[in-house]
């Protein structure tokens, strides 16, 4: 319908719902019915452009809408009922928020005059949610519905991305109102109050390429910012890596954005990062920080983080600034707009750097990188009898590294040996739960990221205690047969918290051990799709080869040392120098009573 | 836009201080429902102290909304609380008074004192040193209406609690900074970034991070979210 005879057209707040996701772009909605939406439902049946996705449990929608979201760049967006279907998207909307991700969140409410009266399947949905969102809204009159969707649509795509919820009353759904159509084009959605920063201040940046110019041991440290920024700002920064020479470190929500087989690459930084990254991060003299926010399982100890160093820091949320680590240059922007003026600004003052000191100094700072490097911080002894976890994971890599491959984790020593192992080149190849690290987060984003991406190969490589907490999606994705492939890192243990227990607990392995585990090999039976095990190393490849070839979803258990540890590690409240690498170095000797406390 | 630049984002050499400091700031909001429980509710939810909050409607017909809102905190955790008010969505305007040049704060108390004889006579004339107004009297009561500074208020209720204190209601801070120009005011000149006007209230222990220059000098302490 054309949006002229769009405007002010009278129609129920259900199909003016409908139509203002319809004029948003909306392709895909994950949900799940109920009483209080089921006049959405309705509609939703009588429209072919919107395709709804019935997922299993609340929470499986939000992480689905925030595979789509991560993978796409667009907005996920999720339809739940009202009470306990909004009460179980909380931990998504959360996982959201701490990450970043742009998703508009529709919850069923009961009817106005009900409001307050605890009625059946209540919830103070935007109460609860106000913490856990970028924003939310209860709609009170069909007439406001339209302008308020296109609103949250706005609102959680632009500035630093985030979920919105929206809280649709019963009575609103079905009471006649008038639509109006979104303000035209992304950049011409005006906010009464909401501004999000967009270009940086010339004289930021101009501080900034100063404190470059004169580096000696300078290190970009890049994060999710990047990526949220969009493709065009990870090709920015790699024309500045290059230009620069400078060399490049990232977060675990940044992987992707400079490619892992770039020359100046590091590796992972933090708490599971290499050698090299974490030294280079404690003695570098100019810190490039863009789209990153110190967080404290990058930064360690903070009295210690970094000591030496200028600071320069890209965020486009001035919050993110001076929260946990001061710095010396802060530049609020796009970190695409940021990295685009850093880059034009350095070529034309480059030739300033060209004293011989300052390439000498260059040159020395990467043979100290090169040293630590040297320590092969990851490397792991593949034995003949077991699969060792990074085996497995390299394996995966080395055999899909060619196929257009995107990969979600769970939460857990898999999803750490991942990040180190997994080599991403591209950004949007990489989904994991970063900020709340949220086990059960990979099977329902992997299933969002193959919705919006049906030409990839989608792995989520999964621990076995977590995959359980979303298990019940894989009968989503044999409903929609979605060909994603779960690649579980089956150690029996929590393995993370087996980890901590050893190193930091004498031993003591309270309650880590999975008893009763299900032969997951007949649950994929179970659930309709293919099941493979492996045990024996030797095996490995083939297995990866087996589950390719399979056209649809697929779970591999992957049987593995059920003793590994996952190092490189900075235990909490130590320095980046006081890592350890491998299990002959002594937890206790880096651990004080205050990093005990610390998660 | 160069009003907003460092929106949250001041040189080190205005944060390196850990003392602890009182702030009083004003906030411009949409008048729309739940909008003080968010600025609540991130004051509960990142452990910031609230003083005084005040709120009420200023201009009905664009529904906005101040909230005035007295907090103490190191520089950098005043930085911070104020970056996070410019995040929420139906905030305007952010202005820190106690740092953006002289400004003045009012607050209003009812003071009820109850007791007859020597004490009901001394507290009535300490009440008109104060400027009270008895705004309601009983044969052995006062309500006593008194406006002023907080610390004023402080003063005349210590001085009754001997004399008869039963009952005190207070308004909490209304505050504004002196001189013409209004909060929204995109004409007025950017005030200057001062090193601190703001009283200390104590003294915090811990040390911070290592001197270092700074790259940047200049911080407009103005956050307004207008272009
Ligand atoms: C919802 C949730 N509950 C608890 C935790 C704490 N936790 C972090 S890792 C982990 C163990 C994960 O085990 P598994 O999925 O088998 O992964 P592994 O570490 O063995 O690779 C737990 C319990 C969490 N991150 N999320
Ligand atoms: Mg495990």
């Amino acid at each position: 319908m054309p949006r002229d005879t769009l405007e002010g057209r009278r129609m129920n707040g259900a199909k003016i719902l409908l139509k203002a996701l319809q004029e948003q772009g909306v392709e895909v909605v994950f949900g799940y019915p109920g009483g209080a939406v089921l006049p959405i439902y309705d509609e939703i049946f009588k429209q072919n452009q919107v395709r709804h996705i019935l997922v299993r449990h609340e929470q499986g929608a939000v992480h689905a809408a925030e595979g789509y979201a991560r993978s796409t760049g667009k907005v996920g967006v999720v339809l739940v009922t009202s009470g306990p279907g909004a009460t179980n998207a909380v931990t998504g909307l959360t996982d959201a928020l701490m990450d970043s991700v742009p998703v508009v969140c529709l919850t069923g409410q009961v009817p106005t005059h009900l409001i307050g009266n605890d009625a059946f399947q209540e919830a103070d949905t935007v109460g609860i949610t106000r913490p856990c969102t970028k924003h939310n809204y209860l709609v009170k009159d069909a007439n406001k519905l339209a302008k308020i969707v296109h609103e949250a649509f706005y609102v959680a795509r632009s500035g630093r991305p985030g979920p919105v919820v929206v809280d649709l009353p019963k009575d609103v759904v079905m009471e006649i109102g008038a639509y109006s159509t979104a303000p035209r084009g992304i950049k011409r959605q005006q906010h009464k109050t909401y501004r999000p920063a967009h270009s940086p201040d010339p004289a930021s940046i101009e501080a900034a390429v100063d404190l470059m110019i004169n580096a000696d041991k300078p290190l970009f440290y890049t994060g999710g910012g990047v990526i949220n920024a969009g493709p065009a700002a990870a090709n920015t920064l790699r024309q500045l890596v290059k230009e620069t020479g400078f060399p490049i470190t990232s977060t675990l929500m940044g992987l992707g954005s400079y490619p892992a087989s770039g020359k100046n690459w590091l590796g992972m930084v933090g708490m599971h990062g290499t050698y090299e990254s974490n030294w280079a991060m404690h003695d570098c003299d100019v810190m490039i920080n863009i789209g990153a926010r110190f967080d404290d399982r990058v930064t360690g100890n903070l009295k210690h983080f970094s000591p030496n160093s200028h600071k320069i820091h890209v965020d486009i949320d001035s919050s993110s600034v001076n929260k946990n680590v001061i710095v010396d240059v802060p530049i609020i922007g796009d970190a695409g707009v940021a990295l685009s003026a850093i880059l034009k600004l350095w070529k034309e003052r480059k030739a300033q750097r060209k004293a011989p000191s300052k390439t000498k100094a260059l040159k020395a700072w990467w043979m100290d990188i090169e040293k630590w490097k040297s320590r092969d911080c990851l490397a792991f002894r593949q034995g003949k009898k077991t699969i060792k976890p990074q085996y497995a994971i390299q394996r995966l890599f080395e055999l899909t590294k060619k196929r257009k491959t995107f990969i979600t984790t769970e939460v857990g020593q898999h999803q750490m040996w991942a990040a180190q192992f997994y080599r991403f080149d591209k950004p949007n190849r990489w989904m994991t739960s970063g900020g709340l690290g949220t086990m059960g987060y990979g099977l329902p984003a992997a299933i969002g990221v193959q919705l919006g991406n049906p030409d990839g190969l989608v792995i989520d490589i999964a621990g076995e205690a977590s995959i359980l907490m979303n298990i019940q999606e894989l009968s989503t994705a044999v409903q929609y047969r979605l060909p994603v492939k779960l690649f579980i890192i089956n150690n029996q243990y929590m393995g993370m918290v087996r980890q901590w227990q050893e190193l930091l607990h004498g031993g003591r392995y309270s309650e880590s051990y999975t008893d009763s585990l299900p032969d997951f090999v007949k649950l994929a039976d179970a659930y309709g799709m293919a099941g493979l095990r492996v045990t024996d190393p030797a095996k490995v490849d083939d297995t990866i080869k087996e589950m390719m070839a399979i056209d649809g979803p697929v779970i591999v258990d992957v049987c593995v040392d059920q003793k590994e540890n996952c190092f490189p590690m900075i235990p909490s409240g130590a320095p980046h120098n006081e890592m350890l690498l491998g299990p002959d170095d002594d937890a206790n000797r880096t651990v004080s009573e205050e990093g005990m406390v610390l998660v | 836009m160069s009003s907003n630049i460092y929106e949250g984002a001041v040189p080190v050499s205005v944060l390196k201080d850990t003392d602890v400091y009182r702030h009083t700031i004003a906030v411009l909001v949409d008048n729309e429902a739940g909008v003080l429980a968010r600025v609540v509710g991130l004051f509960s939810g990142r452990g910031y102290n609230i003083e005084s909050l005040t709120v009420s409607v200023v201009d009905d017909d664009v529904q906005l909304s101040r909230i005035n809102l007295v907090t103490s905190g190191t520089r950098q955790i005043v930085e911070q609380i104020k970056a996070q008010l410019c995040r929420l969505v139906p905030v305007h305007t952010v202005k820190d008074l106690t740092d953006e040049g002289p400004s003045v704060g009012r607050e209003l108390a009812l003071i009820k004192v109850s007791g007859t004889g020597d004490n009901r006579v001394e507290a009535l004339r300490i009440g008109d040193i104060f400027r009270c107004n008895v705004v309601d009297s009983t044969t052995d009561s006062f309500v006593f209406e008194v406006v002023g500074t907080s610390e004023k208020i402080d003063a005349f209720i210590n001085l009754m609690k001997p004399l008869g204190l039963a009952e005190v209601s207070r308004t909490g801070v209304a505050a504004i900074a002196r001189g013409s120009s209004g909060m929204e005011d995109k004409a007025s000149p950017k005030p200057k970034a001062k090193k601190t006007v703001a009283k200390k209230v104590t003294k915090a222990k811990a040390k911070t991070s290592p001197k270092r220059k700074s790259a940047v000098k200049k911080a407009p302490s103005k956050r307004t979210k207008k272009r």
